[in-house]
């Protein structure tokens, strides 16, 4: 059991490192948090500097343009652009981690030259088209209809939960093209011009305010046959295959975002005045940063553990679902803790008797979508008592 | 970096939950009232469980905290009683031939003096700011108190001496550190143990013509008893890792999460299944109180998940 990085893991830190000291000052200043073409226009230069560095994809094969570092490998790069401040993945999160690993486990040949080197080098950003109004939990229930027309599919339906999808040029969209097969069975996998005539985006508005998130209605959309990635009718095993491509890093920017919270709530609680003292003087409000600062250095050390262990078998374990509940509700925990603290000062979100909650109040309202985002946190539970602890499924309720 | 279980780790594993299972089993525990038995003590001894991080050539296996630490997750897992991790730490210490050793941090005056396991102790051991003391334990003025743990027996102290120093402040120190990510290993153990517990009664037990495993209301705290139970596990280790690797930073704070997260989830995991198992919970008879009780004895051994936690806070800020 070795916990510390080895010798050319910490060599691989320091030319990170090296790398970041030279690149970071080359990005232009950050556009504001609701400035989306300037937002594009920063993640995708930021990514064009990473693909320039070939450290775009680290993880993918030489041959797409990746360096095929292993698992600790990629946690030790992403380690060093957390500590450096380096921008996270942004607009390039589908095209990075999620459509383009799909496209090169299942795609063509034509489909992986065509895609794979314009998302690496950040000329396309990708949005996701899975979740529907009417199909959330029940992903596999998705109504999205494509029909065949000839060498084309006419898409009609709506998608919601679409990241990014008002900057995007691609999605990867899931469609039911067999209504009458049970519903693993009639789903296909297409990528998505979103230029296309008969897509339309709308930006959703969340608790904190403008957001990545988009619905996206389809109206005769017409898709050409070869966009489809894998058969017709597979969509659903082709979108499962994305999870193999987990290697335990998923969290680490949450767990590190987390650990900074920790540091800038206690900054808040030593200048939020209570009585004659401060925050800080409440045991009880100590005692809630030190045990989220506890379960942080428990979820980096799962993390360790994970990743580890796709180091060695080259597939995740069962500690990806316990990562991802407890990711959710340790950031909730502290973000309460932060609530507590600005007391009063909470009220605003400007500054109030020298006191800033922006960022805390922030934090809190986005903490609510992580035990809620990319699977809730009562499907994780079913996953762990069926998946891991064996329990018995529940019963089945139907209509009629 | 490659944070899994060794050969070598994966074989001690076995081993001691076979040892645990078949020469030690609570039911043997339950019947001695947790006095510790000198035969089970001598399977203890020789599993190395208390040695192992001894030099080879004084007798021990020259192995790590984190071989310990995984030892030391059955032995909670187990339930096993007895002073098993003050008798581990003070392995290096010149305590003659005593084998069953106990201790105790100091209390300042005042604060409850309780000792668990005295009337069972070769040796005594005192840890403070200034060093660590042995006493005899045979000479020690106490009297024996109801335990709240049937497993843990507990005598109030009278008065301790100063005792005879067997090291200095840097071993106080030391041995504080690895008693504490002992403990967190047990407390581990004892979250994993009860929480493996419930989960087979959850299959086993019927009502509405289905195992109650099959309701969410119940599977849902059966996943979070498990997930309370890895992160406990996890962090164990790591704070066993941060003692045997000088290259990881923030050993104070590792060894100190790793108490809060597993005594919490011991805690925890403890009220769930005692909750879970429904009127059977309640019974003496069924094993959940044993591991309540027993995550209460060990949150209160080297400082008490609200210590720690106030301690972290410090160290963030």
């Amino acid at each position: 059991m070795q916990l510390a990085y080895s010798e050319s893991e910490r060599h691989l830190a320091r030319e990170v490192r090296a790398w970041l000291t030279d690149a970071l000052p080359r990005l232009g200043p950050r556009p504001d948090r609701d400035d989306w073409a300037g937002r594009r226009r920063f993640d995708t230069a930021w990514q064009a500097l990473l693909f320039e560095a070939g450290y775009a994809g680290i993880h993918w094969p030489r041959a797409y343009g990746g360096r095929e570092a292993s698992p600790t490998e990629q946690l030790v790069f992403l380690e060093e652009l957390d500590r450096a401040g380096a921008p996270d993945v942004g607009v390039n999160f589908v095209g990075t981690l999620h459509a383009g690993p799909t496209i090169l486990a299942e795609g063509t040949e034509e489909q992986r030259s065509r895609h794979l080197p314009a998302i690496l080098r950040g000329e396309h950003v990708w949005c996701q088209g899975f979740s529907e109004p009417e199909a959330g939990s029940d992903l596999a229930s998705l109504r999205t209809r494509a029909v065949r027309d000839g060498d084309e599919y006419v898409v009609n339906g709506q998608k919601v939960w679409s990241t990014y999808a008002h900057v995007a040029d691609y999605q990867e969209l899931l469609v039911r093209t067999d209504p009458d097969a049970s519903k693993h069975k009639g789903i296909t996998w297409l990528i998505v011009p979103m230029g296309t005539p008969g897509i339309t985006v709308r930006p959703i508005r969340t608790i904190a305010g403008p957001s990545e998130f988009c619905e996206v209605f389809y109206d005769d959309v017409r898709v050409p046959v070869a966009n489809r990635v894998g058969l017709e009718n597979d969509g659903w095993r082709v979108a499962m295959v994305t999870f193999a491509f987990e290697r335990g890093t998923g969290f680490v920017g949450e767990i590190t975002e987390g650990m900074r919270l920790c540091r800038q709530i206690t900054e808040a609680a030593k200048r939020v005045r209570v009585g004659t003292g401060t925050a800080w003087d409440d045991v009880e409000l100590r005692r809630g940063i030190g045990r989220a600062a506890a379960s942080f250095d428990a979820l980096w050390s799962l993390t360790a553990w994970n990743v580890s262990e796709a180091a060695r078998s080259g597939v995740p374990g069962a500690g990806a679902s316990v990562l991802k509940l407890r990711v959710g509700e340790a950031f909730q925990e502290l973000a309460d803790v932060g609530l507590r603290v600005l007391g009063r000062a909470g009220l605003a979100i400007d500054e109030v008797a020298g006191v800033r909650g922006a960022r805390i109040l922030e934090e809190y309202l986005r903490g609510f979508g992580l035990t809620i985002g990319g699977g809730t946190s009562q499907i994780q539970r079913n996953i762990i008592a069926e998946r891991v602890l064996g329990l018995p499924k529940e019963p089945v309720w139907t209509s009629s | 970096m490659d944070f899994q279980l060794t050969a070598l780790q994966e074989e001690l594993r076995e081993t001691t939950r076979k040892l645990c299972r078949g020469r030690l089993p609570i039911a043997a525990a339950r019947a001695a009232g947790g006095r510790v038995e000198r035969a089970a003590w001598a399977e203890l001894e020789g599993a190395g469980v208390f040695s192992l991080r001894l030099a080879e050539d004084h007798g021990g296996l020259g192995l790590a905290m984190t071989d310990a630490a995984v030892v030391f997750d059955e032995l909670g897992r187990g339930l096993v009683p007895g002073p098993l991790v003050w008798t581990h730490i003070a392995a290096g210490l010149d305590l003659g031939d005593a084998t069953v050793v106990g201790g105790l941090e100091r209390p300042v005056p005042g604060a409850p003096a309780v000792v668990e396991h005295l009337g069972d102790l070769d040796a005594l051991i005192v840890i403070d700011a200034e060093g660590v003391w042995a006493l005899d334990p045979h000479a020690v003025v106490a009297r024996p108190l109801q335990p709240f743990d049937p497993l843990t027996p507990v005598w109030e102290v009278d008065s301790l001496g100063r005792g005879d120093a067997v090291g200095g402040p840097e071993d106080g120190a030391r041995l504080r550190a690895e008693g504490t990510a002992l403990t967190a290993a047990l407390l581990a153990g004892v979250a994993s143990g009860v929480c493996d517990l419930t989960v087979a009664y959850a299959k086993d037990r019927r009502q509405f013509g289905r195992p109650i495993g099959s309701f969410q209301a119940v599977k849902h705290a059966l996943a979070d008893m498990l997930v309370r139970a890895e992160m406990a596990r996890v962090q164990a280790y790591a704070a066993a890792a941060h003692l045997d690797e000088p290259e990881l930073a923030d050993v104070e704070r590792a060894v100190a999460a790793a108490k809060i997260v597993a005594g919490d989830a011991a805690y925890q995991n403890g009220k769930a299944a005692v909750q879970l198992h429904g009127g059977m919970g309640m019974t003496w008879e069924v094993d959940a109180h044993l591991y309540l009780k027993r995550a209460h004895v060990l949150d209160a051994g080297f400082g008490s998940a609200d210590a720690h936690a106030e301690a972290i806070a410090a160290l963030v800020g």
